[in-house]
């Protein structure tokens, strides 16, 4: 560990200052330090804070949990559910959750595919968040079913009746979506943990050396049982590692269409239906930009106290943070011109139902939710043309925080105004939560932050192996790397 | 008592390592490898290997989640038990087609992950590098070239001399 913070480098290049990119690891720490600064995190005792967090955060799931378990004994009616507004909480949970996972896999596969090497610092914790984040999402589809013992319906298997589930609901389609997705997110993510796993393996070997009394040498060997069984033998082959990135690259370039269809297929589920409001072909493209907006906003709500409660910022350091901050301005406008456009394609075309939809959206008796959508998801993410607004770590968590709540207002406007006012006025209604809605949510955000701090704990939360492949040490064409000296010309 | 498995060189940067697997290719060794905490740029060329072959994993996956998707939805909906919905027809490849798209992707997927365990041969927990504990540094910052005894063109002293330059350590490794 030679290199530290006031090593003068050794290189010099012929780049002109002004296109010279911040290094994606500063201070041109060395490789070991990089294994080091990671891998600490999980072979020291856990911070006071960790504590902290996970024991609120467990109660809260708990909680969830018990919620839930009331429903199912009890039934649907403990929900503010009725006619007209049949889905409710439940749904807006479910999009908000499966919203934020693709901010994940768009690190993970599309950032990979269009080889932006920053990702590298970020794809391992999003790629976690991702999981836990579909997980929460999938509770929610099981039990706003009503009879949760009835939830494997939608599997191909033949019922009492030998009936077949119908293909012809996109229903059914989200079912085989919403698996696949969390399915292959989790391939990914476990192979993306092979060589790290195979890293703290190595260094609970070496540890072991330093190790005295039975107890220590006991959890030392178990630690190793489990983390060596799942690195599957890891050996940092060369030829292994030729086929792994074959494979990572091909699992990249199949989440990434897999991402984009999984909210797409999400906003069929209402844009299939007649009712207006839903009825668009808008909402695919719209769906997956407000998904990537979302999911971006929670990666910096988690990002930022991470990287400075595990003093990380060498490697998760400011130019990621304000890329992150580009990416949910990107979207985040995008989301804005969709709502614009909503409204536009509402007028002109014509339809009195549709127009009425719109304009009952943004005036009607929940024109509260419209306009807190409106200043959370159009007017917020506006502040992130400014460089010192990217830079200001407190100013990136507090917006990004806004964008957390303003998507899942959106997703409560589309679903609950959408219905509240259909064709009959003698059916109309107005939809407000329950307590057990409230405590469902809650507890499903208690269940994600539970298994989120169990990850930090117990796995390497930043991706060893890749982010050391970008660091110009790794390159043997670059001095760092061994390279020899060339003459300048 | 214990025979030998190979020759282990430990190298501090990958250019070394690289340099010395330059060497190993064009004396013409077959049973060797590099061994690195990070897939190395251009390290596949040094070594003289061939373009992986994962893909094909993937393709067969992916073709069977579709072609099967297709079959199982035309089986349930149109063939073994029919239910009129809506007027629609009981099999159109259109309404069809997001599941047979999911089940593609998930059988790529599967097709990816299994072909590179397939093609690397693991699991395989036990291993006699694992057991050196000079080895142990390859997760962390050292690059490795290994080459093993059973090598038809394996020579003690020559395999030795071959990998010398630049290398930090060089050591037999027991079976």
């Amino acid at each position: 560990m030679s290199a530290t913070s006031d090593h003068t480098p050794a290189y010099t290049t012929t780049t002109p200052a002004e296109l010279q990119r911040v290094p994606l690891v500063q201070n041109q720490r060395s490789l070991a330090w990089i294994s080091d600064k990671v891998a600490g995190i999980i072979e020291d005792d856990a911070p006071r804070w960790w504590w902290y967090a996970f024991i609120p955060s467990f109660l809260i799931a708990t909680v969830g949990f018990a919620s839930i378990g009331y429903l199912i004994t009890t039934g649907v009616g403990v929900w503010g559910l009725n006619n007209p507004v049949m889905w409710g909480w439940a749904i807006v949970n479910f999009v908000w959750w499966i919203g934020i996972g693709h901010a994940g896999t768009l690190i993970s596969a599309i950032l990979f595919l269009l080889r932006q090497k920053w990702r590298t610092s970020i794809n391992r914790t999003a790629e976690a968040m991702t999981i836990f984040a579909v997980m929460c999402a999938g509770i929610f589809p099981a039990i706003h079913v009503g009879r949760v013992w009835l939830v494997w319906y939608p599997l191909p298997i033949p019922n009492a009746n030998d009936i077949w589930p119908q293909f012809r609901s996109p229903l059914l389609w989200d079912v085989f979506a919403v698996s696949t997705y969390f399915t292959v997110s989790l391939l990914f993510w476990y192979m993306g943990l092979i060589p790290d796993l195979a890293t703290i393996r190595d260094r609970l070997r070496l540890q072991a050396q330093h190790l005295t009394g039975p107890a220590a040498q006991f959890i030392n060997k178990a630690k190793q049982a489990v983390y060596g069984f799942f690195a599957l033998g890891w050996t940092g082959s060369n030829r292994h590692w030729s086929h792994y990135e074959k494979a990572y690259l091909l699992l990249a370039g199949l989440s990434t269409p897999l991402v984009l269809s999984v909210h797409s297929i999400v906003s069929f589920d209402f844009a299939v239906s007649q009712v207006p409001g839903w009825h668009t072909t808008i909402f695919p493209p719209y769906f997956v930009a407000g998904a990537i907006f979302s999911g971006f906003g929670m990666v910096l709500t988690l990002m930022i106290p991470l990287r400075s409660l595990f003093k990380l910022e060498e490697i998760i350091t400011e130019r990621h943070i304000e890329l992150m901050c580009k990416v949910t301005l990107a979207t985040g406008s995008i989301v804005g011109y969709a709502y614009g456009m909503e409204f536009f394609i509402a007028w002109y075309g014509g339809n009195p139902y549709e127009l009425y939809a719109f304009k009952n959206r943004a005036f009607g008796p929940y024109w509260w939710a419209y306009w807190i959508m409106v200043s959370c998801n159009v007017i917020s993410p506006q502040f992130f043309w400014f460089k010192k607004i990217r830079t200001n770590m407190v100013a990136v968590f507090v917006l990004s925080i806004f964008v957390n709540i303003g998507m899942w207002f959106e997703r409560f406007v589309i679903v609950v105004t959408s219905l509240h006012r259909d064709f009959l006025p003698s059916n109309w209604g107005y939809y407000s939560p329950t307590l057990m809605d409230v405590l469902t949510y809650v507890g499903t955000m208690g269940f994600f932050m539970t298994l989120f701090l169990l990850f930090i704990r117990f796995l390497p939360l930043i991706a060893i192996s890749e982010v050391k492949g970008v660091t110009p040490q790794a390159d043997p064409h670059h001095e760092l790397g061994g390279a020899q000296k060339e003459v300048s010309h | 008592m214990s025979h030998a498995y190979g020759i282990l060189a430990e190298y501090d940067t990958p250019a070394a390592a690289m340099a010395a697997a330059q060497r190993v290719r064009d004396a013409g060794y077959t049973r060797w490898d590099v061994h690195t905490p990070f897939p190395v740029h251009g390290m596949d060329a040094a070594m003289g290997m061939k373009n992986s072959p994962v893909g094909w994993f993937t393709f067969l996956g992916g073709l069977s989640g579709y072609t099967g998707g297709m079959v199982m939805i035309w089986y349930m909906n149109a063939y073994n038990y029919e239910i009129v919905v809506g007027g629609k027809p009981m099999f159109s490849g259109f309404y069809a087609f997001p599941v047979c798209y999911e089940l593609t992707i998930l059988l790529g997927a599967f097709g990816s992950i299994i072909g590179m365990l397939i093609l690397n041969r693991l699991p395989r927990l036990h291993h006699p590098l694992l057991k050196n504990m000079r080895f142990a540094t390859v997760t962390h910052d050292k690059f490795f070239v290994v080459i093993q005894c059973d090598d038809h063109k394996y020579n003690e002293t020559q395999t030795r001399t071959l990998l010398q330059t630049g290398a930090k350590h060089i050591e037999m490794v027991e079976e």
